[in-house]
């Protein structure tokens, strides 16, 4: 048995926060954004934080750093908009393998060197894959919905270069998250399965959802069940939810999708709703007794966060989450 | 048993999810969108009119159709772009992207095309064994990559199979194919043992109906958790000119092949006739065909298609006396007396006199119904005739449905909206379907969720539809923690809702003590139906605070002394209960081998043999009506309602006999046993291998010196007495078809019979229990050969041994049936499943064990202690929340 899966049946495993809150924290300029190795790049380059695990690799690790202090078990890697798809935006098609991997190596660095000084708890790295900006079962033009922007087939190419990329570089699990159109979701789980196949290796799968609003849906229309239904054909080790609602907002879903399934359950919601600035102002405290919520109702096996948060959250998150049993996934042996 | 055992049923999605389960209707799917079949969608996709195309689509859900077809195979179409085109754009119509979509194709390409388009969890139609194993394999391995269900046409390289033998060996062989080599989920393969016409004239034809029946059985009963489909239009395809036959061929193969177990396919529902409709000779007639009865069979139906052909029934019913008196009269007379004869032509009547067709509801009908009503509420009518009044104004409220609807502000005016479910993982449902008959009598608005409801579901359809009442039902022990549980989810979501709980295992106590205390607002325990109306008229009246504050504090006091009493008991410790327990002096009791050990299945039976064992009173108490049976015919007060009830109780079990509507099925096994640590049961094999050990709860009430604390193993020899004794299992169903033919009576808007069947479903369950538990002490262990005892004597349990049932007062604990379950094989066997909580489905099931010591006897387990459940949990290896989840009922308050 693998050791995660080992801790998971011990413990509430808590996952990390945000990254791009933190890196904002740098405040880095589009020079800081190119390093040495791109200053001549033509596009511009500010905003592609996934780019700075080779420009700024010392402050991802850093990163990561912060979040094991605060408690975390699990780390995502620096790769949420890593496909070709997400990176034709800056012309960095080609340089997908590269990041992934090296994203990859940073998380597990860490990792390991904080599992080295605590043997047992040890740390874990999960693979971010993330939606892309392209949705395989929405028209981005109103007036032509048959019209797709992108095709099951090229997502299936770009999430299979990433998921070799990542497994390259020690990732102990991949995740697939932020998931607002469930086909995309498909076309990751069947390139991961694609991979598991070629190499003959299995490695452990974690799929977050995103309902995106109080219709308790998908952005591309489905409910808690339906969207639980489309991706239960994989074996996985956990489903969830993540991003676009506080943890308040994101309760009843979550119960919804702890009763009907067998598999661990996640949930790294934001820090609140934005305010009207936009910025999420939900204190670690206040998250902290949203979160004490599930656990004293059992909801969960994942923890962590998503926008907004940042390592206090993560803090206070992991202090309660040690006083509670994780969620059983049997009714009775 | 694990959850996910219980889980293994074919969930497909859409936009929302479909969930196949045993107790799911037969799953309908839409076909209109296939250009094979239908010349206008072919036509509409050749012009590109997709948006009437869409149309069509819409049409279909609408219509009822809980999975889309969608099918691009014609020879001028490029049908991978206009598979893909279509689904797209389906996408983009959240009201018919709802459903699930199958994908319909014979080629390849075209199917992984319309895979790759859809979000939801699809179903492939289809793949076979056509074109060699290693294309299949390969096939199938992408189906599941892709996340669908998949069709498996009953095809090989060979070619089509057209026998009963083909079919079951192709079905199988693919089975073992996709579970072996694929790892396929079993619930996701859905079998095609094909469909082909009957009555073609052909000799090898003969048995196409049959043999499809038979294969369809032998699918699921062989290859668990397989589902079985077909196009059900092609079985009466040469009868093409001819709607009356034909419609009546569909309907009556669609109704068999749903006895068989095919539950789900594809049919077009305006070809269909309703089974109970076509005339009785036309049904013999088609019956003969497909059961291949006769060997003129198909030249008879031939002839007699001649003489249906715009044939019309002739009504010669007779005009009484009542018929003269004025119309409102006529209505009336009607609904009292639960005639439909006429319903129609008055209501007609009425609406052609009225201005608006809601008239005739809100005046006529309603005027009918209050007079049924003041009768029912002053005793002077009883429920099985309200029953039938509703059935009556159902029918009428249908026929005028159409005619409300053409006008634009005529909606019905209800007194009120009550939702009605059986909580999660309980399927009973005869006194819901009472209360929720007896509440639309009186002008309320029923919304039914039906059975197995979870509790979401039913906040969220509470709050959607913003009804007045909740009204929730259960029979099984495991449903009080769900209403439980529901209370204090009601109080989460901050509902104000007034709640009622009912059902057998309910209680006053129980809403009181461990219901209303979680729910701040109005919680009502109601015991018969006939309250029903008084506490919900009194909960919806205008100001209704003080009814409201009334209930609270009557709950309030009940609770408390309740709690008071209760800690008055004294408890033994576990172990001094065990050294209390019941003694048997093992080296003179009389202990019997059986003539056969081992496991026995009953799979054909002549359920009219049951008839002479039925236990009429619980049938009666089931109504409402209380005495014991037959005096009850005679009684006084209730004795013509009483009579009347049977008499149409006995008119439906005739049918029942005659056309052999339900089936009964039964598993039982004799097997070697002995006590082990006390309360212990150990059953053995032949080796003396122990294959099952039943866990027995003893009673710890502290009783006066010498009365001992029972136990069932105390009724089984110590294994450390050196004498090997015995013990039985048995599990027995009646209950395969009540569902259907409830549904169809629903469908019919006849209530009465639908409730009818399903209480005579019950009796005959118990019924051959009482059978089959003579037969075993009479034959198979015959320790009672030459017992001689009448129906009365077996009501009274006057025979040696005893027959106790997991969930009953000797032995509450359910979980026990997951081991009766293991040990005889029951779902094998007979196909009766159980619940997460546990219940039987069908619900007509009886399941126990046998005792065969003449001294053993019933008793009821009362209350046990912390100590005992402690040690119940460490014995059955669970942990001790789920231990006392499930023994929560009889855990002593501390």
């Amino acid at each position: 048995m693998s050791d995660l899966l080992q801790s998971l049946q011990q413990r509430i495993l808590v996952l990390d926060g945000a990254m791009g809150t933190m890196l904002q924290r740098y405040k880095f300029s589009e020079e800081d954004f190119r390093g040495e190795r791109f200053k001549d790049y033509p596009t511009s380059l500010k905003g592609n934080n996934d780019l700075l695990s080779l420009t700024q690799p010392q402050a991802i690790a850093d990163v990561h750093r912060l979040y094991f202090e605060a408690g975390a078990d699990i780390v995502e890697t620096n790769t949420f908009s890593g496909t070709t798809i997400a990176m034709a935006d800056y012309n960095m098609e080609d340089l997908v393998y590269e990041l992934n991997y090296e994203s990859a190596k940073i998380a597990k660095q860490v990792a390991e060197e904080f599992t080295k000084a605590t043997p047992n708890q040890p740390r874990f790295v999960a693979g971010s894959i993330g939606p892309t900006n392209k949705t395989a079962s929405m028209s981005p033009d109103v007036n032509k919905p048959e019209y797709r922007a992108i095709t099951f087939e090229e997502l299936r190419i770009a999430y299979k270069q990433q998921v070799e990329a990542l497994i390259d570089g020690g990732v102990d699990v991949l995740l697939v998250e932020t998931i607002f159109d469930t086909l995309n979701a498909k076309a990751a789980l069947f390139a991961i399965e694609e991979v598991k196949e070629e190499r003959q290796i299995d490695i452990p799968i974690m799929v977050s959802g995103t309902i995106t609003d109080a219709s308790g849906r998908t952005l591309s229309g489905q409910t808690v069940e339906a969207f639980l239904t489309s991706i239960s054909h994989v074996p996985l080790l956990s489903v969830g939810f993540n991003c676009a609602l506080g943890a308040e907002q994101l309760k009843p879903y979550l119960q919804r999708l702890s009763n009907q399934t067998d598999f661990y359950t996640s949930a790294h919601p934001n820090a609140g709703l934005p305010n009207a600035f936009g910025e999420y102002d939900q204190s670690p405290k206040h998250m902290q007794q949203l979160i004490e919520d599930y656990l004293k109702d059992g909801l969960i096996n994942i923890i962590g966060g998503c926008c907004g948060t940042n390592p206090e959250h993560i803090k206070a998150i992991a202090e309660v989450a040690q006083n509670y049993q994780p969620r059983s996934t049997k009714v009775y042996a | 048993m694990a959850e996910s055992d219980c889980k293994k049923y074919l969930t497909l999605s859409g936009l929302e999810p479909l969930v196949v389960t045993p107790e799911s209707n037969f799953i309908n799917v839409g076909e209109r969108t296939n250009v094979t079949g239908s010349r206008k969608f072919l036509r509409l996709i050749k012009d590109e009119k997709y948006d009437e195309a869409l149309s069509v689509a819409r049409d279909q859900v609408e219509g009822g159709a809980q999975i889309l077809d969608v099918n691009m195979d014609e020879g001028m179409l490029d049908g991978k772009y206009a598979m893909v085109k279509f689904l797209n754009l389906i996408a983009s119509e959240p009201d018919i992207a709802r459903i699930p979509l199958m994908i319909d194709s014979s080629k390849w390409e075209i199917i992984e095309a319309g895979l790759q388009v859809a979000q939801g969890k699809c179903v492939v139609n289809s793949i076979s064994l056509k074109e060699g194993e290693a294309e299949f394999i390969r096939q199938a391995k992408l189906v599941k990559r892709y996340g669908a269900a998949v069709i498996v046409m009953a095809f090989d390289e060979v070619g089509q199979a057209d026998t009963y033998e083909r079919r079951i060996e192709i079905c199988e062989r693919s089975y073992k194919l996709l579970i072996d080599r694929v790892g396929f989920p079993p619930q996701d393969i859905i079998f095609d043992p094909n469909i082909f016409p009957v009555a073609t004239g052909m000799d090898e034809h003969r048995l196409n109906a049959l043999d499809f029946f038979k294969a369809t059985k032998w699918i699921r009963e062989h290859l668990p958790y397989a589902n079985v489909s077909g196009g059900v239009s092609n079985v009466s395809f040469s009868f093409r000119g001819n709607t009356t036959v034909r419609e009546a061929i569909n309907s009556a193969f669609l109704y068999h092949a749903i006895q068989h177990g095919m539950n789900l396919g594809i049919v077009n529902p305006t070809m269909l006739e309703v089974y109970d409709e076509i005339p009785k000779d036309l049904l013999e007639h088609v019956e003969d065909v497909l059961f291949d009865r006769r060997d003129d069979a198909t030249e008879r139906l031939l002839d007699f298609a001649e003489t249906v052909k715009g044939n019309k029934k002739e009504d010669n019913a007779k005009v009484l006396e009542w018929r003269n008196e004025t119309l409102q009269d006529r209505i009336t007379h009607s609904l009292v007396k639960g005639i439909d004869t006429f319903i129609i032509e008055d209501v007609e009547e009425a609406r052609k006199t009225s201005e608006k067709p809601i008239e005739v509801i809100e005046g006529h009908l309603m005027i009918g119904m209050n007079v049924v009503g003041d009768l029912f509420g002053s005793g002077k009518m009883f429920l099985p005739q309200v029953v039938k009044s509703a059935r009556v104004m159902k029918k009428a409220v249908a026929y005028l449905q159409p005619f409300i609807e053409a006008e634009k502000d005529g909606k019905q005016e209800f007194a009120g909206k009550i939702l009605m479910a059986t909580v999660k993982g309980d399927v009973h449902d005869i006194g819901k379907n009472i209360v929720s008959v007896v509440l639309g009598c009186n002008n309320y608005e029923i919304i039914d969720l039906g059975v197995m409801v979870p509790p979401e579901k039913i906040i969220e359809a509470a709050v959607k539809e913003q009804v007045d009442v909740i009204g929730l039902s259960g029979l099984i022990t495991p449903s009080l923690d769900e209403m439980v549980y529901l209370s204090k989810a009601m109080k989460k979501e901050n509902l104000t809702i007034p709640l009622i709980i009912g059902g057998a295992t309910t209680s006053k106590a129980h809403t009181s003590v461990k219901i209303a205390p979680n729910y701040d607002h109005t919680v009502v325990h109601i015991n018969d139906a006939s309250r029903a109306v008084t506490v919900v008229g009194n909960l919806l009246q205008n100001d209704n605070s003080v009814y409201k504050a009334q209930i609270r504090t009557e709950y309030d006091k009940f609770r408390e002394q309740f709690l008071t009493r209760g800690k008055r008991k004294e408890y033994r410790s576990i172990e001094a209960a065990r050294t209390n327990k019941f003694q048997i002096d093992w080296a003179t009791s009389e202990i019997v081998k059986p003539e056969q050990l081992g496991i026995q299945v009953i799979d054909k039976f002549d359920i009219r043999e049951l008839e002479a064992f039925i236990d009429w009173s619980p049938f009666f108490r089931s109504w409402d009506l209380h005495g014991k049976y037959p005096d009850i015919l005679k009684d006084d007060i209730v004795g013509v309602q009483a009579q009347e009830l049977f008499n149409d109780a006995q008119l439906l079990l005739k049918r029942i006999f005659d056309e052999k509507l339900l089936k009964a099925k039964a598993v039982f096994g004799l097997f070697p046993a002995n006590t082990v640590n006390d309360d212990d049961i150990e059953v053995y094999d032949d080796k003396q291998d122990v294959q099952a050990t039943f866990l027995t709860l003893r009673q710890q009430l502290k009783k006066r010196d010498g009365i001992p604390n029972y136990a069932l193993s105390d009724f089984i020899a110590p294994k450390d007495s050196g004498i090997q004794d015995y013990i039985g299992a048995f599990c027995v169903t009646t209950g395969f078809g009540t569902q259907e033919l409830a549904e169809r009576f629903e469908a019919d808007n006849d209530d009465y019979n639908a409730i009818m069947i399903k209480a005579l479903a019950d009796r005959l369950a118990e019924a051959f229990a009482e059978y089959l538990h003579k037969q075993v002490r009479t034959k198979h262990w015959a320790y009672a050969k030459n017992e001689d005892l009448t129906n009365d004597d077996l009501i009274n349990e006057s025979y040696k041994g005893i027959r106790p049932a997991p969930g009953y007062p000797a032995c509450p604990d359910h979980l026990e049936k997951c081991t009766l379950w293991q040990l005889l094989n029951v779902e094998k066997h007979i196909g009766v499943q159980l619940t997460e909580s546990l219940a039987m489905w069908p619900a007509a099931s009886v399941s126990g064990y046998y005792f065969g010591n003449p001294e053993a006897k019933y008793f009821g387990l009362g209350k046990i202690t912390e100590d005992q459940l402690k040690d119940y949990a460490k014995r059955r290896a669970i942990d001790e929340d789920t231990a006392r989840k499930w023994l929560n009922p009889n855990l002593a308050e501390t």
